[in-house]
């Protein structure tokens, strides 16, 4: 089990990660870890930021963990990196709550901060409700389980039905066609694009090099090594820096006004996102309800059916937590009990990442902007099997940025997509080294 | 605009009461033609528009619905305004209110105590003179430099060790003592507190306190004033602080709560209509605090005209 060391490694240099602000607590932690879990009545606190997720633990304080003695209480949070970095002064200080919502690619950094704690024995048996490609991302690909998955993001293709039929275009199943369709249309509609690159989100960007089989971190014995700037990736980087170069897409970035504005108008008429869609159209282009279409997301030649992720969460224990056992029995039964989860589907909008809940029940009829796709959920639990694993390290969050920053201005000079990629390797790279982390080469 | 140009032509309005509705003493020769000095009326002109702007855009921005945000034009009023309060409201149980309560609550009591530190701590350095008067005030100064939000995690950890974190007393007590009011304090102390006066109480046989309360005190009210005010607004808007004291959402001054509207996770959208009516609210109370006070600043300059 390579993490062990890892984490002895890391343990020493982490007190520079929250700055030397740190070092004044370097005493207080650590105690509590140690403590065997207690049995009998728990009150255990919640960090989540989904909505409704204080319903969904309202079901469980009056059914089963009623039953159990076992209370829970959602404290709602704000989602992203701020919120890992509030986990990481919590625990530092030996005050983390005892579950928290954590992304995916944020659970290397916690754990190789000793914050979550292994649950692998309390949770056995849970692995078989989730697709391989899910769990790996709570295990990391150890024998230690860091969290249980609650949603997942399995990316898709979007397209605008009507507009498609009016141009004659036909959805593309690969890459090659996908560009092929984005040239026609420009050559139909000069001022409509299928699509844009944006920078602004990397996990859009992350997902789809997951799909051509990137994988950009691993560990070698006891050093981390770094992908980003590998073949897949340089493939994914290339594709879509010659689409921004040409013309053939767009180049603005997502979630602004402008784009809200040419989804609704229907100047951009495909977008590359992932299950939960529906949520951002909905904001976004209200006017175009029912007239757009999901598919599989295209494919490149000579691999097995794929899709990559983006976006998607899970629920861990931390080690600062006193009762555990009781916390990892719930996080059971947050994440694979049926009720539980047609609660998490209709209160929180989530898409389950347990597999029998994927299709049917809850998620029986296609979501209202999709009423025109009444198989929208059998289809999404079809493409969500075929997500392919993908591979976080300890810091995302400054490959996300450096991503964002390096990208968007290649996306918006039209340049070269291939250098803003070895930027984005290099600086992540230097950050492990700078951090303490082993790195090979 | 006229504002402007009448600031810069008749200084000393308001200096002495009447003064403001007398003409200028410009008694025997004709009014000189005034000239408007056009570069700098421009550049404040823009200047002003540079901060309006943004605050025109809240207003326009929560009248309008959810549908009409992105698709109609930036400045045009929409339809939604009502339905946003009442959504806002209806929002979690009505949470919102809740936050605004905190937020009133950690910058109201916040503010006086600061101001209450502040008095007492600017009042001793400027009146007494003691050894290491001038260390501690180079330290204030240095305070002054260091921006809060430096301090945020430390004062966490530090108030962990007490047990003390995600407790109302963990957003109130880092700020408790602000450089910044304690400088603004002495100063306006040295100006406003004549030293002949404390010393005739002391000949009366006032004790330090009594001196302080009866006469350092009333002296001090407008600048006390100030410094409530600048207090109250730098709580208001503070977000760090209590971002990583706090982690019950119960307990989330207004800034903090807003947030977790706007970062729900990708499946679920950012709730903006409901921020940016959130936000409009959240202005109105501090709003009203400026009209308030607005009198006492006046009384400030008639102390001033009157002080030998």
């Amino acid at each position: 089990m390579p993490f062990t060391l890892r984490r002895r490694l890391v343990a020493t240099t982490v007190a520079g990660l929250l700055g030397t602000t740190a070092l004044t607590a370097c005493d207080s932690s650590g105690d509590e870890s140690a403590a065997p879990a207690e049995a009998g009545p728990a009150a255990l606190t919640y960090w989540a930021w989904a909505p409704g997720m204080d319903k969904v633990a309202d079901l469980w304080n009056k059914g089963p963990g009623k039953e159990a003695g076992i209370t829970v209480t959602v404290k709602k949070q704000a989602s992203g990196d701020d919120l890992v970095t509030k986990i990481l002064t919590a625990a530092k200080a030996g005050q983390a709550p005892d579950l928290v919502q954590a992304e995916y690619q944020a659970l290397p950094t916690l754990v190789s901060n000793d914050v979550l704690a292994d649950i692998s024995k309390e949770v056995e048996g849970v692995e078989a409700k989730f697709a391989p490609g899910v769990w790996q991302q709570a295990t990391l690909g150890t024998d230690a389980v860091y969290a249980v998955p609650q949603d997942s993001g399995p990316m898709m293709f979007y397209y605008r039905q009507d507009l498609f039929r009016q141009y004659g275009l036909t959805v593309p199943t690969t890459w090659d066609e996908f560009a092929e369709t984005a040239r026609a249309l420009k050559k139909k509609a000069p001022g409509k694009a299928l699509t844009t690159f944006s920078a602004n989100d990397a996990g859009l960007f992350a997902g789809l090099a997951q799909q051509a089989g990137a994988r950009w971190w691993t560990t070698e014995g006891d050093q981390w090594k770094v992908g980003i700037d590998d073949a897949a990736t340089r493939k994914v980087a290339a594709f879509w820096g010659g689409l921004v170069k040409e013309g053939a897409i767009d180049n603005q970035p997502m979630y602004t006004p402008a784009w809200n504005k040419a989804l609704n108008t229907g100047e951009q008429i495909g977008w590359v996102s992932a299950v939960w869609a529906a949520g951002t159209l909905t904001t976004a282009a209200p006017d175009t309800k029912g007239k757009w279409a999901m598919a599989p997301l295209p494919q490149w030649p000579g691999g097995a059916r794929a899709t990559g992720s983006w976006g998607g969460s899970s629920t861990a224990v931390t080690n600062d937590s006193k009762h555990k056992g009781a916390a990892a029995e719930f996080v059971t039964w947050l994440n694979t009990d049926p009720a539980a989860l047609a609660a998490l589907v209709k209160e929180s909008g989530i898409y389950p990442a347990a597999t029998a809940a994927q299709s049917g029940g809850a998620l029986a009829k296609a979501p209202d902007f999709f009423s025109n796709q009444p198989t929208f959920y059998e289809e999404a639990a079809a493409i969500a099997k075929t997500t392919a694993p993908s591979a976080w390290g300890p810091n995302v969050n400054v490959a996300y940025t450096t991503f964002r920053d390096a990208f968007a201005r290649a996306a918006k000079d039209r340049s070269d997509f291939g250098a803003a990629l070895r930027t984005v390797h290099d600086s992540t790279v230097a950050d492990l080294k700078k951090q303490g982390f082993g790195v090979a080469e | 605009m006229t504002s402007v140009t009448a600031r810069t032509s008749a200084p000393a309005a308001g200096t002495t009461p009447g003064a403001a509705q007398a003409p200028p003493p410009t008694a025997g020769r004709p009014p000189l033609r005034r000239r408007i000095a056009l570069l700098p009326t421009a550049a404040l002109l823009l200047g002003a528009a540079y901060c309006l702007l943004p605050v025109a855009w809240v207003v326009v921005a929560a009248t309008k619905s959810g549908r009409e945000l992105f698709s109609t034009f930036t400045f045009l009023p929409g339809t939604g305004f009502t339905r946003n309060i009442a959504d806002l409201h209806a929002y979690r149980d009505g949470i919102y209110w809740r936050w605004m309560g905190n937020s009133a609550f950690y910058a109201g009591f916040g503010a006086l105590l600061s101001t209450a530190v502040s008095a007492v701590s600017g009042y001793a350095l400027a009146l007494y003179r003691f050894p290491g008067r001038e260390a501690v005030f180079k330290v204030l100064l240095a305070g002054v430099l260091m921006p809060p939000v430096i301090l945020a995690v430390p004062q966490y950890l530090l108030l962990a060790k007490a047990d003390l974190t995600d407790s109302y007393l963990s957003v109130l007590l880092p700020l408790l003592l602000s450089p910044y009011g304690v400088y603004l304090a002495r100063i306006y102390a040295a100006a406003a507190v004549p030293a002949d006066v404390v010393e005739a109480a002391r000949m009366d046989g006032a004790g330090e306190w009594r001196v302080f309360t009866r006469i350092g005190v009333p002296m001090m009210v407008p600048g006390l004033v100030t410094i409530f005010l600048f207090q109250f607004v730098a709580v208001w808007n503070n977000f760090l602080l209590p971002y990583i004291m706090l982690g019950d959402d119960e307990k989330f001054p207004m800034t903090l709560g807003l947030y977790t509207l706007l970062a729900q996770g990708s499946n679920t959208p950012a709730l903006y209509t409901l921020v940016i009516t959130g936000a409009l609210l959240a202005l109105l109370p501090l709003i009203a605090l400026f009209l308030f006070i607005q009198r006492f600043w006046s009384l400030d300059l008639l102390s001033g005209a009157v002080k030998s």
